[in-house]
């Protein structure tokens, strides 16, 4: 396993593919006053991505997108579309479209004329105009409300126009901000699969900012976490969701039962973790290099590694004891916390029917194996 | 809520009738076929036919309409102007502008037109049609001003960054997005800066030499001379033209676009 | 992400360049506006020629004549009459924005327009409308008459109560339109609350609803006391000789007796009472909205 680091992401990841990236951000800084909105983030996109910037209110991500589309100026590093610099080219000279988040569809336009702003702009000819904005709108699903205005749109189609007016132009690179938070949680769904296949068969190359991270791991090819102006882990959503770097990629990807402790002595393939907490027992744990003892540590695995048993587990080392605190029935899945040692409550799932179900009180073993769980050196 | 007691339902109801009583009663004696007295003897139109035929009065109001319009298109374009050279400024300039713009709406009137009255004199410029304007165009400004900027403000700022994210540049903006957006404001204006002009006494009474005479001063020298039928009908049609000049307004403003 | 810098994009600050837009109504203002004004100050220090000229010496003497008793009255008279209008308003206004702000939310709109249309007619029109009403002849006599209440015609054209009801008249929306903002943003509850809590009628008003609307009280009684303070049509109308006020001194100095700078001595006194309001009210709006803001 590798070495997991605290420190953000400052080299590009050597991930990529021999061809040129479609974008190439280098080390760029955006102060806002003393405050580093964005710290030296560096990212490629590939032609054809689905690249998603992740990471919750004030990371500084929106502040990443609006200097690409050119509504900011980075005060250090630079900005390449196509190999080409950016920096001295204004918002509508460079060849990448912003869907809204606020979708800022032109109130007194209709659907066909907000659609076309785009192309008038850059002084298309009618007649193409005219074919190019029924394609989009045919493929966005919108055709018949050429006429309206924005208004007198739902929700979810005045997302498609905001869609739809950024494809049109054909960009090098579609820029999404929060696409579709506007919208409530069905049609939020049912966008996130009809957006993913719009980029699909468009072959289009998005950058998409949210802080949502179930529709970043839906839709991306890569994702990027960021906080606090940095940018921590860049990967496909499986790498950042199984293997993330710090503690808080870990927890904002998803639930992330943690034991904080030290290092204890060595074994074979792991060391031992002495848990802060008394009344867990020691355990060992895959660390990597860098667990010399004594060393502070937390220990984190996700609630779908963790196995839940009545009888204790036979040829597991990787087990603790807790006591059920709270059932919680969702449907498909039933989510358990449970108590482990003193203060530590661990969340833990089920699937499907369950034969003899727990109730709160009941003791039970949690188990797993031994590469499930990661570990963060503090 | 407790329900609101009677008392202050009367007042309000008072206080209403106390804004319109008056209009309502020159409006109703403006038909009166009484000459002199104030007491009802039947419905007439004939002051206002008197109107018609009062040769000063006709010549007082081209003088009115005259200066309203010239007045209108100066302090429309200098003011709109104004409103969208602010918005680029940084806000401690815009905050300051914004207070000094008010100066010219609170200052007594009385005093902008001896001040305007001083400034004609003291260039040797003769009082008349063109002083009456210049002067109007003055207390105009900040009316158009302040409203186009109230409207300017309320446009989402994203939209003006989507047109440029579609390759508009800064023309283009304004051609396709801001103006088409702000074309109501800009009517409502208009139509504000028109009826202001057309009702204004004071500052074109200081400022306005003989032969520019306007409706306002037309109808206080009636005033002064004496009352007559024929002020209540002209009152009465100065009253109605204002206030659907106001209405007019205020429906533009508050229509989306 | 901080939204708040989403205002200043590059879009905004690449350009100061579109600043000089403003230059030709700010030229106009200054020309038109500020150089009148410099030059009535100006004028207020020179002194008056033989023939009613100016005569170009500095000198106080201007402002120490207005300590001229017959000043000094007209001063205090016109300081009187805005206040006790400002106080009128205040009175009729309270209760008529409450309504308003307490009626149902289509309504509203329509209320406030028809408190605020008159205001935008001819102010000149409004005030002659009372002349009509308070004549010797006028409807109140003859109403007054016919219901028996009185025996003989009251004198009320031309007098200070004539003036004050003009100036009410005039300026009275200037009160509602700040109450009523206040007032709407009152929240009912905790008029409920007090009710709930004891509190008589008079306490309900005096402990919660005027504490809580005092930014929009103060806004509206300056919103009227400006114009009042500075009117000259209504005491010219329906004022007599002896209510004279500031607006008319002005008037009657610089056109009748011609009298350039005491006119202009006046003039200043005026406007400094009147910037004087205007500041008051800019810093108790910048005060904020006290415990209403962020509800």
């Amino acid at each position: 396993m590798a070495t997991f680091s605290t420190s953000p992401v400052i080299a590009s990841d050597q991930s990529l593919s021999s061809a040129s990236p479609t974008i190439d951000i280098r080390a760029i800084v955006r102060n806002h006053g003393s405050v580093a909105a964005v710290d030296h983030v560096s990212f490629q996109v590939r032609r054809g991505e689905f690249f998603s910037i992740l990471g919750p209110s004030g990371a500084g991500k929106t502040s990443v997108l609006r200097i690409v589309a050119g509504f900011e100026d980075p005060d250090a590093g630079d900005v390449l579309i196509d190999g080409r610099s950016m920096l001295d080219v204004p918002p509508n000279r460079r060849p990448v479209n912003l869907v809204f988040q606020s979708y800022a569809l032109f109130p007194h336009l209709t659907v066909f004329e907000n659609v076309a702003f785009g192309l008038k702009m850059r002084r298309v000819p009618t007649a193409l105009i005219d074919e190019q904005v029924r394609q989009t709108l045919t493929m966005v699903k919108l055709v018949g409300k050429e006429g309206r205005k924005p208004a007198q749109l739902s929700g979810g189609e005045q997302q498609r126009v905001a869609l739809a007016r950024a494809l049109v132009n054909k960009p090098a690179v579609v820029l999404l901000d929060e696409p579709l938070a506007a919208l409530d949680q069905q049609l939020r769904q049912a966008m996130q699969v009809e957006l993913k296949s719009i980029q699909e068969q468009a072959g289009l190359t998005c950058v998409c900012v949210t802080h949502h991270q179930e529709e970043a791991m839906m839709m991306s090819d890569r994702i990027a976490v960021m906080h606090q102006g940095r940018m921590w882990q860049v990967g496909t959503p499986r790498e950042v969701y199984e293997n993330p770097r710090t503690l808080f990629v870990s927890r904002f990807l998803g639930v992330s039962n943690e034991l904080p402790g030290r290092v204890g002595e060595a074994m074979e393939d792991a060391h031992l973790l002495q848990p802060a907490d008394d009344r867990v027992p020691a355990f060992p744990v895959r660390m990597g290099s860098g667990a010399s003892p004594g060393r502070s540590v937390t220990w984190s695995i996700r609630p779908e590694r963790l196995r839940m048993s009545r009888e204790r587990p036979v040829n597991s080392d990787s087990m603790l004891t807790g006591v059920i605190e709270k059932v919680l029935f969702a449907g498909s899945e039933t989510k358990y916390l449970i108590r482990v040692g003193h203060e530590t409550l661990w969340e833990a799932r089920t699937t499907g029917a369950v034969q003899l179900p727990y109730a709160p009180g009941d003791p039970v073993f949690l188990h797993w194996a031994l590469g499930d769980g990661r570990v963060f050196f503090e | 809520m407790k329900p609101r007691s009677m008392g202050v339902n009367a007042v309000s109801l008072l206080a209403m009738l106390f804004l319109y009583g008056p209009i309502i009663v020159l409006v109703l004696y403006s038909f009166n076929a009484a000459h002199l007295s104030m007491t009802w003897r039947g419905a007439t139109l004939k002051w206002y036919a008197a109107l018609w035929h009062d040769e000063a009065l006709l010549a007082a109001t081209a003088n009115s309409l005259l200066i309203a319009l010239v007045s209108t298109i100066g302090a429309t374009s200098l003011g709109g102007l104004l409103a969208l050279g602010m918005e680029q400024m940084p806000r401690r300039r815009q905050q300051i502008l914004e207070g000094g713009l008010v100066l010219p709406l609170v200052i007594p009137e009385v005093m902008m037109g001896v001040a305007l009255m001083l400034l004609f004199v003291t260039v040797h410029m003769p009082l008349g049609l063109t002083t009456v304007i210049l002067g109007h165009i003055v207390f105009n400004i900040p009316l158009v001003t302040i409203m186009i900027r109230t409207r300017l403000r309320k446009l989402d700022p994203m939209l003006r960054e989507a047109a440029a994210d579609l390759g508009a540049d800064a023309w283009q903006v304004f051609r396709y997005v801001t103006l088409p957006l702000l074309r109501p404001a800009i009517w409502g204006a208009v139509l504000v800066a028109f009826t202001v002009s057309l009702d204004d006494f004071l500052v074109t009474f200081f400022t306005a030499g003989p032969g520019a005479t306007t409706l306002p001063l037309k109808v206080y020298s009636m005033i002064k001379s004496g009352v007559t039928p024929e002020i209540n009908a002209l009152s009465a049609l100065l009253l109605g033209v204002s206030m659907m000049g106001v209405a007019g307004s205020l429906y533009l403003q508050r229509r989306e676009v | 992400m901080p939204s708040d810098d989403v205002s200043h994009t590059s879009v905004a600050q690449d350009s100061c360049r579109s600043c000089w837009l403003a230059a030709p109504g700010l030229l106009w203002l200054a020309l038109f506006f500020l150089v009148p004004l410099g030059l009535v100050f100006t004028i207020s220090f020179a002194s008056r020629g033989t023939y009613g000229g100016i005569v170009w010496e500095f000198t106080w003497a201007n402002y120490v004549d207005l300590l001229h008793p017959l000043y000094g009255k007209i001063l205090a008279q016109s300081l009187w009459y805005a206040t006790l209008t400002t106080a009128i308003c205040f009175l009729l206004g309270f209760p008529l924005a409450y309504v308003i702000a307490r009626s149902p939310a289509r309504w509203q709109p329509v209320l406030l327009l028809l408190v605020m249309l008159p205001f935008w007619t001819n102010f000149l029109v409004r005030t002659y409308a009372w002349m009509i009403l308070l004549r010797h002849d006028g409807l109140t006599n003859n109403v007054l008459l016919a219901l028996g209440l009185i025996t003989e015609p009251l004198e009320l054209l031309y007098t200070p109560t004539a003036v004050v009801i003009g100036l009410v008249y005039g300026y009275l929306p200037f009160m509602v339109l700040p109450l009523y903002v206040a007032v709407e943003r009152l929240d009912p509850v905790l008029v409920e609350a007090a009710w709930d809590l004891y509190a008589s009628r008079w306490a309900v008003l005096t402990r919660v609803v005027m504490p809580l609307t005092m930014p929009g009280i103060v806004g509206g009684c300056i919103l009227v006391f400006i114009p009042s303070i500075g009117s000259f049509i209504t005491p010219d109308l329906l004022g007599g000789a002896r209510s004279m006020m500031i607006g008319n001194l002005i008037q009657h100095e610089y056109l009748v007796v011609r009298d350039w700078p005491l006119g202009s001595a006046v003039s200043f006194v005026l406007m400094a009472i009147v910037m004087a309001a205007v500041v008051l009210y800019y810093r108790q709006a910048s005060r904020g909205d006290g415990p209403l803001e962020g509800r």
